[in-house]
């Protein structure tokens, strides 16, 4: 990873950055980082992208509301020139206009319309109420029915006549829900001197104003005189109610009756011609929408890029600063090429120019779409330190392996098989479905991870001898039940005989285990065992020390590798050696231990077996009584070994808080007493050593700056070992207080964590037990019930039974359990292995690429 | 004796061919380290669980705890030759 400056021509700069947006493989600095975002040198061209923006949001809604579907390119177009710009906002100016046309004026037609149907349906309403009148008016000696209507018509006929005048009224449509609020009003305040008539519209219509359909009713009132005319209509004003004038002449009525039904038909037939256009205008857009946002958006990350850089006026060209892995120099001199003759050439091309820097640059791992998910894992705790080991490689293993400790069970493990290949085998088509649902993604984005662990888990399964909470007996069992039919039937439950030795000093004593381990996992006869969890805890609790100690010890291994690769001596005198060799005299002697017990106690000596837990703690008391036959040595020499381990462990501790910093005073003593010699070169004597090594390298490296690098990479195949960088490490004065203490955090760090870390692998086992536990009582509870009943009713009894221990081992054993034995695992990782040699202080290479941005552009629900 | 020997060398030949001599045989190309690396690390891992749940079933303890009935079935089933 190198600083490059960059000199671009300023025509030739758009050009250059789209290639580079393309090629994705340099992250840009920011030259100006005091500047506001306001007074930016290209402000006005972003501007113009966002607003450019605003309308394809507008054009992307109102596709939406018509539920057209929006066409995806098969492939990103590419930026486009700056002429190219300025085509885009013409034509997106002139859909926006076109489009907010065509929406006011089918508003206005809209309700235009409503209004002319509530008119109607006004007019034919009160066409019926004068008709009563006028029928109520004629047989007035006529009063054998006695209807409420006639009697109300009766009296406003009278009464008018009474009064000779005649009554004003006023017509209009209310919503219904308002009405008998409405009439209750109008009684009160014109206390009950107006007279009302109703009649409801039988049909839902729209409201002009809101928008939304509703029922409504048409309403009469009749009043008389100025003061309850203006009551009534401020009334009808607060109930929002919409009047309709009338005409009293029934043959006006009928005219503007039909004026109306004439004048509606043509609306009709305008507004659908409406509609047409908008949803041809609609579709034409939909076709290139998703290139226009492409084309957009990449023109905006052009010109955000470009108000990064520096605005050289003297020697009129733009200035960037950009980190780029030294592999990749060449595919960036081109494409600066590239983009020089793209814009009209010129006889000058841009320059790219290798800069020497103290920074620590970014972290830039090659990935594929098979890493990228597990470097993901490493990188949530931390992105690697410039340079140092990436455990991505042996996570990628391990991490699977020890979920697949604790999860081991072989269906499960072909449950999740089945799940992970079918994402693995479908991605193409699954990458871009259901985007915005965060589980799915997440589970998507680690295909491979449960894809590996599902794999595993399949073998340790096998291990297990655990399909479902039940075994397969492939081989044959090596234990045989050999006891006299009358000792069973005494009996309520015996235990098998493993030795050959006749302890019991019976005549029918006979061996039951044959000698030979089944060839491959547990034996199946422990399914059936009631003390099965006691062997099987042993087992599994050994092994999880040995895989945690020997994990940790390949984590001290690959610290070494560390310091040899930055050639810090010292730490591998100082810092390794105490820690390995600690390591190794309780740990791994731990280890050797538990392989001995293995090969040399059987059944016989059962009573005898040391006790390792025991003799370890007694290890580390320096007490060795004989009492309890399992804390007695049991090889010679064991008393003394054992000491003679403790105290080399002892002594690594001084060795390991002491060593650093005492040889950082002594180097400082060192360095003082160069300088006052006012020997620059000799002063950084041993940093001058240590950077030997690269001088063997790259002689071009030392040299400043390099114009046009042409430097080759000797190891680009390699992802571990990039080249050779300076180094940054202690020019400078290190305060020593700062050195003592934090070489003391680092010691008991260190030492504490040795023995914690070990129990904690611990939960490998652990967790095993209760996934094996879980399962089984799923088993026994749920879907015996139904496998154990007889005949017809037991067929139907496993159908319905199978239900819920399906969903019960999906929603509890595989997405719980796996979840839990996923951040156990993830945890054993993080702290237990990577502590022993990683830093993680970086910061991550975010390149400016186009991909990288589109793909990341969440999409619009 | 030679029983149990037989499983030990098959299994330790198995892994160790997919460990130690699969990695030679891997093509140049870029990922070439990664995947010796994902080999060796399979095989060894593999291996050693292979390992431990074989040695300790080579000389228990203790034998399993089984209620007469099973017994009895085992008995019949399994018979009784070793």
């Amino acid at each position: 990873m190198t600083l490059c400056q960059l000199f671009l021509q300023p025509d030739a700069a758009y050009s250059c950055i789209s290639e580079l947006g393309e090629l994705g493989i340099v992250q840009f600095r920011d030259l100006n980082p005091n500047v506001n975002s306001f007074q930016r040198k290209y402000v006005n061209e972003v501007r113009r992208c966002e607003e450019m923006e605003r309308k394809l949001r507008f054009l992307e809604t109102e596709i939406k509301k018509d539920e057209l579907p929006i066409y995806d390119p098969e492939d990103n177009p590419d930026a486009p020139k700056p002429r190219e710009m300025i085509d885009l906002e013409a034509t997106f100016e002139k859909l926006d206009h076109e489009l907010k046309e065509i929406n006011t004026n089918a508003d206005a037609l809209l309700r235009n319309f409503n209004e002319l149907t509530e008119l109607k349906h006004n007019l034919t309403m009160t066409q019926g109420f004068f008709d009563d009148a006028e029928m109520a008016f004629t047989p007035a000696h006529n009063r054998n029915q006695r209807d409420s209507d006639d009697d109300q018509v009766q009296l406003l006929y009278e009464y008018s006549m009474i009064s000779h005048n005649k009554l004003g009224f006023i017509t209009g449509v209310v919503p219904r829900e308002r009405m008998v609020a409405f009439e209750r009003m109008l009684w009160r305040v014109c206390r009950g001197n107006v007279f009302l008539r109703q009649a409801e519209i039988p049909e839902l219509i729209e409201d002009p104003v809101s928008g939304e359909k509703l029922h409504k009713t048409v309403f009469v009132v009749f009043f008389q005189g100025e003061q309850l005319k203006n009551r009534v209509q401020k009334i009808c004003e607060g109930f929002r109610a919409n009047i309709y004038p009338c005409p009293e002449n029934p043959h006006e009525r009928r005219e503007l009756a039909m004026g109306v039904m004439t004048r509606l038909e043509d609306l009709t037939v305008v507004l659908s011609q409406t509609q047409d256009h908008r949803q041809r205008v609609l579709a034409a857009t939909s076709r290139n929408l998703r290139t226009w946002q492409i084309k957009v958006k990449k023109i905006k990350a052009i010109y955000h890029t470009m108000n990064m850089f520096n605005n050289d006026v003297a020697r009129k060209c733009l200035i960037a600063e950009c980190w780029a892995p030294v592999s990749e120099l060449d595919r960036i001199q081109l494409a600066l090429r590239k983009g020089s003759e793209a814009s009209g050439g010129g006889t000058v091309s841009s320059v790219l120019n290798r800069m020497v820097t103290r920074e620590q640059p970014p972290t830039h791992h090659k990935l594929n779409k098979f890493t990228q998910g597990f470097q993901n894992l490493v990188d949530a705790y931390g992105v690697a330190t410039y340079r140092e080991i990436n455990p991505m490689p042996f996570v990628l293993i391990t991490f699977p392996f020890l979920f697949a400790v604790m999860f081991g069970d072989a269906g499960h493990g072909i449950l999740v098989t089945i799940f992970a290949l079918w994402m693995v085998l479908k991605e193409r088509s699954l990458k871009d479905k259901w985007r915005n649902q965060e589980v799915w993604t997440i589970f998507f984005g680690g295909r491979y991870i449960i894809l590996l662990m599902g794999i595993f888990s399949i073998y340790t399964g096998i291990i297990y001898n655990d399909v479902f909470s039940k075994s397969l007996n492939i081989f044959g069992s090596s234990w045989r039940v050999r006891f006299g039919d009358d000792t069973l039937a005494k009996h309520d439950s015996v235990i098998l005989e493993p030795t050959p030795f006749n302890y019991t000093r019976s005549a029918d004593y006979r061996q039951m285990f044959s000698g030979t381990p089944y060839p491959i996992g547990l034996d199946p006869v422990w399914q059936l065992a009631d003390n099965k969890i006691t062997y099987t805890n042993s087992v599994k609790m050994k092994f999880a020390i040995i895989i945690g100690i020997t994990q940790m010890g390949f984590g001290l291994f690959l610290s070494l590798w560390n310091h040899l690769h930055f050639n810090h001596r010292h730490a591998i005198y100082l810092e390794f050696l105490p820690q390995i060799i600690f390591l190794a005299c309780i740990f791994f002697y731990l280890i050797i231990l538990i392989f001995y017990k293995w090969t040399s106690f059987d059944g016989s000596k059962a009573t005898d077996a040391p006790s390792l837990l025991i003799h370890l703690i007694n290890m580390i008391l320096f007490s060795y009584k004989t009492d309890p036959p399992s804390a007695a040595v049991f090889y010679t020499g064991q008393k003394q070994f054992q000491t003679f381990l403790i105290l080399l462990a002892v002594l690594c501790v001084p060795w390991m808080l002491l060593g650093k910093p005492v040889y950082r005073i002594i180097m400082n003593k060192r360095r003082a007493n160069y300088s006052t010699v006012t020997n620059h070169a000799a002063g950084n004597d041993s940093d001058v050593e240590e950077q030997h090594q690269e001088e063997f390298h790259d002689p071009a490296e030392k040299r400043g700056v390099v114009l046009d690098a042409d430097v080759r990479d000797t190891d680009t195949e390699d992802m571990l070992d990039d080249e050779h960088s300076h180094q940054q490490h202690h020019q400078h004065e290190v305060e020593m207080s700062e050195v003592w203490v934090e070489q003391g955090i680092h010691t008991i760090e260190y030492f504490l964590g040795c023995i914690s870390h070990t129990a904690s692998y611990l939960r490998l086992w652990a967790l095993s037990l209760a996934h094996a536990q879980l399962s089984e009582v799923l088993w026994h509870m749920i879907l015996h019930l139904g496998l154990s009943m007889n005949g017809y009713g037991g067929a139907i009894a496993s159908f319905f039974v199978f239900m819920p221990w399906s969903s019960l081992t999906v929603f509890i054993l595989l997405l719980m359990e796996g979840l839990s034995a996923f951040l156990h695992a993830l945890r054993l990782h993080w702290v237990e292995f990577q502590s022993k040699f990683y830093k993680g202080e970086g910061y991550p290479f975010v390149p400016f690429s186009f991909r990288l941005l589109l793909d990341e552009a969440p999409v619009e629900a | 004796m030679e029983k149990f020997s037989i499983s030990l060398i098959v299994f330790t030949v198995f892994w160790g061919l997919i460990g130690i001599v699969l990695p030679f045989l891997i093509p140049k190309g870029p990922h070439r380290r990664l995947i010796q690396t994902m080999l060796a690390l399979t095989s060894a891992c593999c291996w050693l669980f292979w390992l431990c749940f074989y040695l300790h079933q080579w000389k228990p303890l203790f034998g399993p705890q089984i209620s007469s009935v099973d017994a009895r079935a085992l008995k019949v089933l399994w018979g009784q030759d070793l």
